[in-house]
């Protein structure tokens, strides 16, 4: 993943940028079966290693696919990164161990989820119950925050095309 | 003595968003600042399931005989997380598109030059 991060960075060429992407989100999928998460891994094979890539190339077919070299000086933003980074690292020092039972985000509600979601809701795949039965509404703020999204890509896409045909039909009259 | 091992996973998702994160301070290119917002929010995604994960545990799917099941709620929040992502995503590269019809370029640089100076 390292690996492919470091390609995309380096990378000038759009094609070759998203494709690095494409792996990369494959590769993360592949981190989430191993954490457990095959949920979370099948969605992130097909919308972010799928969707996105074709989004992308999408945007790839109306714009262009080469990219300028940047003029500014580079140092100052490695340096903010540096920074950002050096301090989200001694952050992780008071994180809890990778795998620890006792972590807190182990603990409330998520034991009552194991114990009580498949007798509550009828469905063995806790992640599923929660998703659908503890935290619908969730679930449907987010199937309106698709919705809304939905519109306004129609909305900045085909108002263009309608306003570009008008524009052609005046040239003609001219 | 601090335990190092247990926090490899976490350095690696800093170094992803990192990169991530200077895809978008750096580069002048939209699409290009889009893939490193990509990039970032899968460091993210990386970093909760990371948290979810329990020693010895299965995916949480009930079933006989298994009594360790990993954390399901980050996975219930990256699943609503990624679907999102992939919404803003859409929109972004839509305006994008728009950008381009407008200026005839995707460089922030070159907008910018049209735009003229700033007040």
């Amino acid at each position: 993943m390292a690996v492919a991060v470091i390609g995309i960075v380096r990378a000038r060429n759009l094609f070759v940028v998203v494709m690095l992407a494409g792996i990369y989100s494959l590769l993360a999928a592949t981190i989430f079966v191993i954490l457990d998460a095959v949920d979370v891994a099948f969605t992130e094979a097909a919308v972010g290693a799928g969707i996105s890539t074709v989004l992308f190339l999408g945007t790839l077919a109306l714009t262009t696919s080469e990219e300028k070299k940047p003029v500014h000086n580079a140092w100052i933003s490695l340096a903010v990164v540096a920074v950002t980074g050096a301090v989200l690292i001694y952050g992780t020092l008071d994180m809890p161990r990778y795998g620890d039972p006792a972590a807190p985000a182990n603990h409330h509600v998520v034991p009552e989820y194991l114990e009580g979601g498949p007798e509550k809701t009828g469905i063995p795949n806790v992640v599923t119950a929660v998703l659908a039965s503890y935290r619908g509404y969730d679930t449907l703020g987010e199937v309106t925050v698709i919705f809304t999204a939905g519109i306004g890509v129609v909305l900045l896409l085909g108002r263009w095309r309608a306003h570009r045909r008008e524009t052609e039909a005046a040239e003609e009259e001219a | 003595m601090v335990d190092f091992v247990g926090l490899y996973n976490y350095w690696i998702v800093v170094f992803l968003m990192m990169a991530g994160l200077y895809v978008v301070i750096e580069h002048g290119n939209l699409v290009k600042k889009m893939v490193g917002l990509t990039v970032f929010q899968a460091a993210v995604f990386v970093l909760y399931i990371t948290l979810g994960k329990v020693r010895d545990g299965t995916a949480p799917i009930v079933a006989e005989g298994i009594e360790i099941y990993s954390n399901p709620l980050p996975h219930v929040l990256i699943l609503t997380a990624i679907v999102v992502g992939v919404a803003t995503l859409a929109l972004g590269l839509a305006l994008v598109v728009r950008i381009r019809e407008a200026y005839g370029t995707i460089e922030e640089d070159e907008i910018g030059d049209q735009d003229g100076p700033a007040i």
